[in-house]
């Protein structure tokens, strides 16, 4: 296998010879050197002959083909003889591919500028279909950072097809890379909506805009509903009773949450049900200003509000519910509330 | 109930955490092929099909009945698209076998379905509306405090959620469709992962699968005609209650125990402990199997956990829960449901494979979903009701 310095086997400017012009991405300078250049002007030029030269011919035409030797084998790229006892090869040329599949492959984390892309990808041995031996190319394993480590897709066994150029001059380079088969795809999704919280809603935001909660008295079951929902769930019916309750509450339960999340002071963080005093139903907030795991069923909380000159029609005008120092509740006091 | 309904054909996929080697279409086709072919039928035997999904925002498919109808036979057929969240599973299973007890149809083709893989099940759940702090994160962060309570509200002693987490993944070795199977899984395994949603451990919760299970149901004669052993339906039941009401108990939802009342009524069962031979039971966290034999009325409430810890519900014990692995070891949302039915109807046919329950004639196929708030349930036989 190459390693990744060994020059430029794919590109297509190689014709021109490297003799001492040092890479510039080699830091080997030091005080005292000079860089000495010898480029051969305009390239060597290479007759490639019968074999080699259908090949390059037909990579041309965006074919690949392989050459027959006497004992049946194809060869891919072809040469004039059979390399394994000398013999002349047959002349019966083989199309193959486009697919193949990697035989080993050499990861290149840093491309160095001799190379055929620019992002890290992989030397690979690739025998293609129809083939009875290996041709090396570079393989495109997409968008990664450089220095990144091979992604797991790239194994012995991938299958990969070339890409093209779309100006081709016979030359292997006329492939300019290969690729794994796709396999997935992204689709991209958003939906957008214009919400509105609604009357209910709308009169409890304004409350919190003053630092005050507000809710709703059922006049059927007597329950206070906070946030007010216009309506009672259990009854069906609609509610118009306004009340004020506390900004006090009982934490029912509660999750330590170990899981981030960006709204999230720290992790661990606890969301509790906290029954506002006077409110019939726990609501689900915050509880902060103190270890999670000293937080309990039946603690006394308070809403810890932000400064008030940063209220709006807005829950984030409470920072989260803090421990009251309060003795706590009975957990019968509680239990109904579950 | 109507005309009697049996199930003739179940298919499942294989459940992984990444199913790259399908699309959506060939993983529901994978577990349709399967069905018709325990049914020994193909697609122009079926008459309708319904199909079961989780939310569309899950995998971003709008409308996935349409996309797939071709995919499963249905040109030309009625398609219909049920959605009770984790339920939806259970109800469309029951859906389905409307259609046969109503005589509208011979034989339904049903079908529930996830592919968690190209999607994020968290994020569809925590879509942070404007409006709300809650700071509830996915279905474990909903869960946990409502699991607290019951630990406090029972007594019931820590361990219990470990013992069932190593239950249903020591059942899940012997499935071969399970995703989740660890060799060696133990307690200390359990006690070693980390706490997710306190009291909520790694290993506690269910895993993210990609899966997918059909079912052929079939009406009276069709099914005498099934070359396998039919499952009969004894009785289906549906019952949701809202998320958030004053007085609701979410430990043990009312909702849910109407359902089962409703299914135990239609099915003759009085004593549900000693009448079912097994349960497949939608147990996504560990606690839940407590909490459930109680929500059920397999024991009283704050007993739950007693059957636990006895190993009643272990594959041994006097009645078996989630002899498959349950929904902690295999969960493509959408299906789990219906793999619970389909596990059920497995038992009461014969054809459960290494986790079947020795001559097991009634079982019970259990889904919940939302905020505990949507129950689809069934009671399948090996006799005709
Ligand atoms: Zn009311």
């Amino acid at each position: 296998m190459p390693s990744d310095g060994a020059g430029d086997p794919v590109g297509q400017a190689t014709q021109a010879t490297q003799a001492t012009k040092v890479d510039p991405a080699d830091p080997v300078n030091s005080v005292g050197q000079v860089n000495h250049v010898l480029e051969f002007p305009g390239g060597y030029t290479r007759s490639v002959g019968p074999v080699i030269g259908r090949f390059l011919t037909e990579l041309r035409d965006a074919r690949l083909v392989g050459v027959r030797t006497a004992g049946g084998r194809v060869l891919v790229p072809p040469t004039e003889y059979d390399p394994a006892d000398g013999a002349p090869v047959t002349g019966e040329y083989v199309e193959v591919g486009p697919a193949g599949t990697v035989e080993t492959w050499s990861w290149v984390p840093r491309p160095r500028p001799g190379h055929p892309l620019t992002r890290p990808f992989a030397w690979a041995l690739i025998r293609l279909d129809g083939a009875d031996t290996a041709l090396l190319h570079a393989v495109d394993l997409g968008e990664i950072d450089p220095g990144c480590a091979p992604p797991p897709t790239l194994t012995t066994g991938l299958r990969v097809r070339p890409k093209w150029r779309a100006e081709r001059i016979g030359g292997i380079g006329d492939i300019e890379c290969f690729r794994p088969d796709v396999t997935m795809i992204t689709d991209p999704g958003r939906a957008e909506y214009r919400l509105r919280p609604g009357r209910a809603l709308g009169r409890f935001l304004d409350g919190i805009a003053e630092g005050r909660f507000l809710g709703h008295r059922c006049h059927v079951c007597g329950k206070v509903y906070v946030p007010m929902k216009g309506m009672c769930p259990a009854d069906g019916v609609p509610t118009t009773e306004e009340v004020e309750v506390a900004d006090t509450g009982t934490i029912t339960t509660y999750a330590v949450n170990n899981i981030p999340d960006p709204r999230a002071p720290e992790v661990p963080f606890v969301s509790a049900y906290i029954l506002l005093d006077g409110a019939d139903i726990a609501m689900v907030a915050l509880v902060a200003g103190i270890p999670a795991d000293q937080v309990r069923m039946g603690m006394r909380v308070k809403a810890v509000w932000r400064p008030r000159e940063e209220w709006g029609p807005t829950m984030q005008n409470i920072r989260w519910f803090a421990p009251t120092g309060e003795p706590d509740v009975p957990f019968d006091a509680i239990r109904d509330y579950l | 109930m109507g005309n009697p309904c049996a199930v003739i054909g179940v298919g499942q996929t294989r459940y992984r955490t990444k199913r790259l080697d399908v699309s959506i279409a060939g993983l529901v086709r994978e577990a349709a092929l399967r069905a018709l072919e325990d049914a020994g039928l193909t697609f122009a035997d079926i008459d309708a099909v319904v199909m079961g999904k989780a939310p569309d925002l899950f995998e971003g498919v709008m409308m996935p009945e349409a996309y797939l109808a071709d995919a499963l036979g249905a040109r030309g057929k009625p398609v219909m698209r049920v959605h009770t969240a984790g339920s939806v599973g259970g109800s469309t299973g029951i859906v389905a076998a409307g259609l046969i007890n109503g005589g509208v149809h011979d034989r339904v083709l049903v079908v529930a379905w996830e592919k968690q893989s190209e999607s994020n099940a968290t994020w569809a759940l925590t879509t942070h509306p404007p409006y709300n702090a809650s700071l509830v994160v996915g279905a474990g962060g909903y869960f946990a405090p409502h699991i607290r309570a019951y630990i406090r509200r029972s007594g019931a002693p820590d361990h219990i959620g470990t013992l069932v987490a190593v239950k249903d993944r020591r059942n899940a070795l012997k499935n071969p469709y399970a995703h989740l199977r660890i060799p060696g899984i133990s307690r200390e395994m359990v006690e070693a992962t980390p706490m997710l949603w306190e009291p909520i451990r790694y290993l506690e919760t269910c895993p993210s699968s990609d899966g997918a299970c059909a079912m052929v149901l079939a009406s009276e004669s069709a099914a005498r005609r099934a070359p396998r052993p039919p499952a009969w339906v004894h009785g289906a039941a549906m019952r949701s209650e809202p998320i958030f009401f004053a007085g609701r108990d979410t430990v043990n939802p009312r909702a849910g125990r109407d359902c089962a009342a409703d299914l135990y009524r239609q099915a003759g069962i009085t004593e549900p402990r000693d009448q079912l031979d097994c349960a497949e039971v939608y147990v996504p966290f560990s606690w839940y199997e407590p909490m459930w034999l109680e929500n059920l009325g397999f024991c009283g409430e704050g007993a739950g956990w007693k059957l636990t810890e006895a190993g009643a519900t272990a594959l041994a014990g006097d009645i078996p829960w989630n002899p498959s692995g349950g929904v902690l070891s295999s969960n493509p949302i959408g299906a789990s449901g219906l793999i619970r039915f389909a596990e059920a109807a497995l038992q009461v046919r014969g054809l459960a494979g290494e986790h079947q329950i020795d001559g097991a004639r009634l079982a019970l196929g259990h889904a919940y979903g939302g905020g505990a708030q949507f129950f689809a349930m069934w009671i399948v036989g090996s006799a005709k009701p």
